[in-house]
Order: C-alpha cells, then sequence, then structure tokens
C-alpha cells in the first residue's frame, strides 16, 4: 500500500473520531486536482462510478509491478504473494459487511454479474412455471432484466412493489403479493440510484422469511456509502460493485450465505472451479471456487481490497454522516431554487446521498452540458431506470450524487451554475 | 470555451420554425435517439422538379435536437433534393455554432440522419446511403 495508506493509518485510526478531515481524504484523490474548463473540477457523479484513491492506485501498480503472477497455480513466492493479496482482499471485504465466512464472498464482474449468477445459478433451480420474483419499481435495469429472462425462460411472473409519489415502497402491496404466495425470491434496491431511498430492507427481509421467500439485496449504491451488515439484515444474496466504491472497475461482490452456495450449481464452467475432469464429467469445487471459473480480475480484486481497507480506516459512519449532511445542504438550496423539482424523500435521515432533479423545462441532457460547461460532472437520462421514469413521468432527470470527497462548496457551485442554467433558458 | 447554448439556439428552441405537420408530405422520416429520448420527424413536400416546396419538423427532446431540426428545416425549403442530399455535417454545426461534445453531436446531427433517411427511401437509392449516413 505503500507510504501513503502508512501516512493515514494514524489518521484514521479512530473510527469514533467525530471530526471528518475532508481536506485530507480529499488529498488521496488525485483528480480532484483536475480543471474543466478552467475551473476545478466538481465530481457529482459517484453513483455512476467513485474516483479512486492514491492508495488504490498505487496498489493496483504494485501488484503489476512486484507480485503480478496467478493466483492459486503457482508454487513459486510471487504467485503465493498474489493468492495471498487475493485471499485478503476476499476477508477484508467479508469483514465489511460481517460475512460469517470468506467463503460467502464471490468475486464477479460486478453487481450485474452477481445478479445475473444468482438468477442462473440459483433461479434455475429454484424457480419454476407459475412461481413469482417479486421486484420493484425504482430498480436498476440490472435488477430487473435478469429476473425477466429466467421468467421467460421458466414460466415464472414478475410482481412489481409500487411506490409512493414521494418515492417510498408500497408496503402494502409487498405484504399483498407475499400472501398471495408463489413469490420464491424478492429482489431489492437498498438505495435507490436515482431517489436516493433507503428502503427498510432488514424489515422486509423478515418478513419476506416468513413465507419461504428468499431475499437478494443490490447494495451497489450502499456499501459504499453507509455501513452494512449482511448478518443483521439477514439477506440470502447481497451484491456490489468494486468501481462504485474507490476500487478499479471490473470487479465486484456477491455474497451469498454458505447453505444456499452449497446447493448452487455452477455458474460458468471452467479452469480453477473443478476439482477433477474427465471426459464426460467433473466435479467442483467447493465455494467460493466453485463460482470464480478462470482466471478472475486479480488485481481488481487487490485494488477492492485495499480500497475497503481505505474506506473502514476513513470509516463508513463518518461517511454516512458525512453525505447525509451535504444531502441536507444540498436539499435545502436546490430547494429554495424556483421551478425546481426534486425527486426522492424530502428526509436526509433516509435517503441516501443521491439527488434527482428537473429544472422548469430544461431537459436533462441541456442541462448536464451547462454544468459540464463549469466543470460540473452530473449524470442525466434515465439512470438505467426506465421503468421508474415511466412511474415519474419524466424522459429523464438530472442526477447530483455525493461521496466522501464532496463539500459544500461544490454544491455552492452545483447551485451557481443551475441559476446560470435558468438564465440561460430564460425561465 | 464558447457555449453551445448561444442565443440563436435558445430562439430555435423556444420559437421553432417550420415545427408541426404537413397535410400531403411527399417525404415522411422519423427517428430517435435512445440515449437522450430525443424524438424527430421531418416531412417535405415536394414540386414537380423535385425541389422542397414546403417541410416541417416535429419532435421532443433537448435543445440542441429541436434547435437543429428547425434551423435545417429553413436550410433545406426550396432546395433541389440532390442538393438536401449533399448537405454535410459540417454545415449543420456550423449553424449551430459553439463546441459539441460526442455525444452531443448525436442530438446536433439527429435532424439531418432523418431527411437523409427520408430522401433517400424516397429516391429508392437506400442500398448507396449506409456510408452516407454512417457518419451521422
Amino acid at each position: 500500500m505503500g507510504q501513503p495508506m502508512q501516512r493515514h493509518a494514524t489518521l484514521y485510526a479512530s473510527e469514533k473520531a467525530v471530526s471528518y478531515d475532508l481536506e485530507r481524504v480529499r488529498a488521496d484523490f488525485p483528480i480532484l486536482k483536475r480543471e474543466i474548463n478552467g475551473k476545478p473540477l466538481v465530481y457529482l457523479d459517484s453513483a455512476a462510478t467513485s474516483q479512486k484513491p492514491v492508495q488504490v492506485i498505487e496498489g493496483l501498480d504494485r501488484y503489476y509491478r512486484e507480485y503480478n503472477a496467478n493466483v492459486f497455480r503457482g508454487v513459486y513466492q510471487i504467485s503465493e504473494e498474489a493468492t495471498a493479496a487475493y485471499e485478503t482482499a476476499r476477508k477484508r471485504i467479508a469483514e465489511l459487511i460481517n460475512a460469517k465466512d470468506p467463503s460467502e464472498i464471490i468475486f464477479v464482474r460486478g453487481t450485474t454479474e452477481a445478479i445475473n449468477l444468482v438468477a442462473h445459478s440459483w433461479g434455475r433451480s429454484n424457480i419454476g412455471l407459475g412461481d413469482s420474483v417479486m421486484l420493484t419499481e425504482m430498480e436498476h435495469h440490472s435488477n430487473i432484466v435478469p429476473w425477466q429472462l429466467l421468467a421467460r425462460d421458466k414460466g415464472a411472473q414478475l410482481k412489481y412493489v409500487g411506490i409512493s409519489d414521494e418515492g417510498r415502497l408500497l408496503t402494502e402491496e409487498f405484504h399483498g403479493y407475499l400472501e398471495n404466495g408463489g413469490v420464491k425470491l424478492f429482489a431489492v434496491t437498498q438505495v435507490s440510484n436515482v431517489l436516493g431511498t433507503v428502503n427498510p430492507v432488514r424489515e422486509m427481509v423478515r418478513e419476506a422469511h416468513r413465507y419461504n421467500c428468499r431475499v437478494l439485496v443490490d447494495a451497489a449504491q450502499s456499501v459504499p456509502h453507509m455501513p452494512v451488515d449482511v448478518q443483521d439484515l439477514d439477506c440470502d444474496f447481497l451484491a456490489f460493485s468494486g468501481h462504485k466504491m474507490c476500487g478499479p472497475t471490473g470487479i465486484g461482490v456477491l455474497y451469498a450465505k454458505r447453505d444456499l452456495l452449497e446447493k448452487m450449481e455452477p455458474y460458468q464452467g471452467g479452469g480453477e472451479m473443478i476439482r477433477e475432469v474427465h471426459l464426460y464429467e467433473a466435479s467442483f469445487k467447493d465455494p467460493p471456487f466453485k463460482f470464480e471459473a478462470g482466471t478472475t480480475d486479480i488485481s481488481g480484486a487487490i485494488g477492492l481490497g485495499v480500497a475497503v481497507d481505505y474506506l473502514s480506516k476513513v470509516g463508513l459512519r463518518n461517511i454516512r454522516n458525512h453525505e447525509r449532511d451535504l444531502t441536507a445542504y444540498a436539499l435545502d438550496k436546490l430547494g429554495k431554487l424556483k421551478q425546481m423539482r426534486i425527486y426522492g424523500p424530502a428526509d436526509p435521515d433516509t435517503r441516501g446521498g443521491v439527488i434527482s432533479f428537473n429544472l422548469a423545462d430544461i431537459h436533462a441532457h441541456d442541462m448536464a452540458s451547462l454544468l459540464d460547461e463549469d466543470g460540473i460532472a452530473v449524470r442525466s437520462g434515465h439512470h438505467c431506470a426506465q421503468p421508474l421514469m415511466e412511474r415519474l413521468g419524466v424522459a429523464a432527470t438530472t442526477r447530483a450524487s455525493f461521496y466522501l470527497y464532496n463539500t459544500e462548496g461544490e454544491i455552492d457551485r452545483l447551485v451557481e451554475s443551475l441559476e446560470r442554467a435558468g438564465r440561460v433558458f430564460k425561465i | 470555451m464558447s457555449s453551445v447554448y448561444s442565443e440563436i439556439i435558445l430562439d430555435y428552441y423556444r420559437h421553432p420554425r417550420n415545427k408541426g405537420t404537413l397535410d400531403h408530405p411527399h417525404i415522411k422520416a422519423k427517428d430517435s435517439n435512445p440515449l437522450c429520448g430525443d424524438i424527430i420527424e421531418m416531412q417535405l413536400e415536394l414540386d414537380g422538379n423535385d425541389s422542397v416546396k414546403d417541410v416541417r419538423f416535429n419532435g421532443q427532446g433537448c435543445a440542441i435536437s429541436q434547435a437543429s431540426a428547425s434551423m435545417l428545416t429553413e436550410l433545406v425549403k426550396g432546395k433541389k433534393l440532390d442538393d438536401v442530399r449533399s448537405i454535410s455535417k459540417e454545415e449543420i454545426l456550423s449553424l449551430i455554432g459553439g463546441q459539441l461534445s460526442a455525444v452531443r453531436l448525436k442530438c446536433a446531427l439527429l435532424s439531418l440522419k432523418v431527411l437523409k433517411t427520408g430522401v433517400y427511401t424516397y429516391l429508392g437509392s437506400m442500398s448507396n446511403s449506409k456510408e452516407e449516413l454512417s457518419g451521422l
């Protein structure tokens, strides 16, 4: 991890640190020194992908420079170093989400592949004709389309829990579907990537389990931003992406309860996932290796391990508090703009650091272009949630999303730029 | 950097020229940009010499897509179809002015793509058009 990690090790030693040293955090992210159109970059698109601290960049660099080798196979020193780093990363991730055992952590490409793995492996064996998969209207396409494909193949049905106008799940619909029977799986996002809504996953898991319904949690927008404890949630599956939590692209995680993993069929076949291969049959390794066919993204896993170390040292509770404060500040400032429409819950205590909005009739893409002229990076469009856009009755929204490195000053810059957009469009 | 959101663009967006539909168009074409959700339809009425007698656009989307469509209708009015065929993307971009990112170029050029698709279909030369359209 090199010098910078050690330098910060003492700084972030205490999880209980009351003061959050934002400037020290920002200093860890080299990209924040960039200027766009002559202005300092204001990066407000961390819900799409986060920026990377120097510790992670150096961790990747060190792997490639000093111990690049394939894992498990080599009996030579650098292969053993690579294997140790790869497995240490798995252990760190297990600790981060409080999994019972590192073998419950499967490395995949990202949230999307994690959900597809569950649909292919667990879904094909457990969802049949007439069964239902329950989703919600606020899911990302990655937690819709795999289930559509499964339902089409198996003759299963999809049920969607609707949302209120404020962007909260309609719990009566959730209970109603469970009571009607046949729901084998509930796949739900913990934090909406559009509305920011934090869903009451813990309570919903308990309720679903009463009906023998398994629960998959899309944690792409939660694990990077707040403490998540899979034993407390008691969810059966949990999926998240490395690149949204300061790690590299191309690596992500599927958590699943050990007893489920043991019964699940492999997702892909190939090297590394086998115990023995004969011409007409093969036997498979135990989890997690059964689900990691071929050479995996070794550098990605190691980089994600460093990212988890970094986030743990800053403290997920501190990050959550910081984002909560930023969100409250932004909701207040944006809410004062005339003809501003903000989507999602108004209470910053029950929403994540994601704010979708439209200003008057300015199209989201025009808004994003105008903000870009001022060096502000936001997302515009349907955010891979077209069913939710239909529910909200809009073609697109502009979305600002926050992370540990964002500042109130950056939100002021956003507000100034929004005011300029209003003047340009003469609203 | 000069903003693409000039007074001219905003004027065409807020007060579009030739927006609507024709009663008896000879040429009709429609397309959308799935990324932005921009939709443009172009309609052309021709005179006896295959010149554009009248033109309308209809659609919804961002200011760039809608303003450029409106500007394009003014550009083609009175032109022979062969001349419409040869309108280049550079001509459209110079009408718009300002700098566009690669993603926004698609917004700016959607109407030209729609127009050319309609003209090629009318002239029955779709086979030759793939190459010309591929740049849009």
